[in-house]
């Protein structure tokens, strides 16, 4: 055990600092208003802060930072998406997640572990072989490998599954990665509120006021705040959001429930991922095995999980590592994933002025925590899409200019 | 295991329907942008929502009204509700 630990545990009281001190009252005006203190709002924050000096900024969060969807994801940081578009976007947020430890004198637990998505049918084969291409002409390392060197790098697994869906080949993903999820947040966090930023937890938006087509401030259940420009970065309550405003989106949410084992000494360095089966698992800093699965079938405003959730998942699971029968799930639970079309995220300006959504993020924002994070930071600045988030504009569903990316998004996270 | 109890065929387990998605009723003529609108926007915000659920044993569809947030079925509704013609 470590001294400072057995310290604390004998004295009644102790002055560890605080990330944050405890909430003023809100201000009567801001600039910008932050909907949501999960990742994406952090870091939108922290780069408004930083990178464009704009610090009259509150964050209004209705529970605690981190508490939505960024506290209940399985961190997988990767890029092998399959468009241009989402692989140059999910790019650059996978190259500042590298640097962020540093960036915020706080250890992210960033840890490169390799990503491998199974492909069991020839037509899974197919979509891989396309997507090695669409990333290495982008300068991604992604490569279609094949049986013998899948069962070099992860020999604990039956690459026959069982005898009923054979392992074929891969798409291995060497940069594919994890990190530590409330360090991100909170990183972005204390951050954003050292450069001058106001975080307000337990204030939730009831409402927003406009005049014409104008944003001009937020209803809370703490009072008015008037402000000239509201972000909107809540996951699973942006139909809410957006319904205030009597705006249109095709989000639609659906519960996404994962799992993690009792921990058991680390066995595995990569993260393996089966789209036709509908699983992926890593194991964590702690020696859990995260396990995840596809979201549920039907729309649920809830984060209830399930039993059939843990039923399918482990079934699945023991065909690819019998070994795993023998351990015990410890912890499930479930996040609300706003899902759109395309499976690509609502980024920017929309029909109201000083209204901008950064939404969409479905099964797998928490790799785009940083670059959303700045994107909309710049968007804010400018008032213009940054060049980045332009293909994800809410527009694009007139514009009939979809971003077809359901073939990499949708189990893989 | 959760039970349906289906109005039609009796209680049945809920693992047995595919989920349809939203009613939704096209616009017979109308400009592209409410064509858009039709195609991908959706209800998504909680309250009783009117779907598509598809009975896989027996090969019928449903249509039923469910509150997004409670998960509970509160109305079975009459396909005649949903209905409308097409153009000639
Ligand atoms: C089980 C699960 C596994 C996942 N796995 C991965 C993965 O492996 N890789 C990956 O990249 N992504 C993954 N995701 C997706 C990822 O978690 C999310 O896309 C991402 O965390 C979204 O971050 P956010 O900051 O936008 O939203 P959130 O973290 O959900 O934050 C939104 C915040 O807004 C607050 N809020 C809502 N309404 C209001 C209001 N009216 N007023 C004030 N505050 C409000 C909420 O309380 C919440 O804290 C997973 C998601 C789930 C559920």
């Amino acid at each position: 055990m470590p001294w400072r630990l057995l310290k604390y545990g004998l004295k009644s009281s102790h002055n560890e600092p605080r990330f944050f001190p405890e909430a003023k009252p809100l201000k009567p005006h801001y600039d910008v208003v932050i909907i949501g203190g999960g990742g994406h709002g952090m870091a939108c924050a922290y780069y408004l802060a930083k990178e464009h000096g704009i610090t009259n900024v509150a964050v209004l969060e209705q529970g605690y930072i981190g508490g939505g969807n960024t506290g209940r994801n399985t961190t997988i940081v990767r890029s092998n998406y399959l468009t241009p578009e989402g692989v140059k976007f999910y790019d650059t947020s996978l190259k500042l997640f590298e640097d962020l430890s540093d960036d915020f004198d706080l250890n992210i637990f960033y840890s490169t572990r390799g990503h491998f998505t199974l492909a069991h049918t020839d037509s899974a084969l197919r979509t891989m072989r396309w997507r090695a291409e669409v990333n290495k002409h982008h300068g991604i390392e992604s490569e279609v490998v094949d049986r013998d060197f899948i069962a070099k790098e992860v020999p604990y697994m039956d690459l026959d599954c069982a005898g009923t869906h054979p392992v074929m080949g891969a798409l291995y993903h060497a940069p594919g990665a994890v990190a530590r999820h409330d360090a991100v947040a909170w990183g972005y966090a204390r951050g954003a509120y050292n450069r001058g930023v106001e975080i307000h937890q337990k204030t939730r938006v009831t409402a927003i006021r406009t005049q014409g087509d104008k944003v001009t401030g937020v209803e809370t259940d703490r009072g008015f705040v008037s402000c000239n420009k509201v972000v909107s970065m809540v996951a699973g309550s942006t139909p809410r959001i957006t319904s205030m405003l009597g705006l249109e989106t095709p989000i639609e949410i659906f519960p996404l429930q994962a799992c993690v084992s009792e921990p058991v000494k680390p066995f595995m360095d990569t993260i393996v991922v089966s789209g036709s089966l509908h699983v992926y698992v890593s194991q964590s800093s702690r020696g859990e095995m995260v396990m995840g699965a596809s979201m549920d079938p039907s729309v649920l405003h809830s984060t209830r999980s399930s039993f059939n959730f843990v039923e399918g998942l482990t079934d699945q699971m023991i065909d690819l590592f019998p070994f795993m029968s023998r351990m015990k799930v410890m912890r499930q639970w479930a996040g609300m994933s706003d899902i759109t079309p395309d499976f690509a995220p609502i980024m920017g300006k929309t029909p109201i002025d000083g209204f901008y959504l950064d939404a969409g993020w479905g099964t797998w924002g928490f790799k785009a925590t940083p670059v959303s994070g700045k994107t909309l930071a710049w968007t804010l600045a400018n008032d213009r899409n940054h060049e980045l988030i332009e293909p994800f504009r809410l527009s694009r569903f007139t514009d009939f200019e979809l971003v077809g990316e359901k073939g990499a998004a949708s189990v893989g996270h | 295991m959760k039970v349906f109890d289906c109005p039609v065929i009796g209680p049945r387990p809920i693992s047995e329907f595919d989920y349809g998605g939203e009613v939704r009723r096209p616009p017979m003529e109308a400009d592209a942008p409410s064509w858009a609108a039709y195609v991908f926007n959706r209800q998504g915000a909680p309250g009783l929502l009117r779907e598509w659920w598809y009975h896989r044993p027996t090969g019928r569809w449903y249509v039923m009204e469910r509150d997004t947030l409670k998960d509970e079925v509160v109305r079975f509704i009459d396909l005649e509700e949903v209905r409308y013609d097409i153009p000639a």
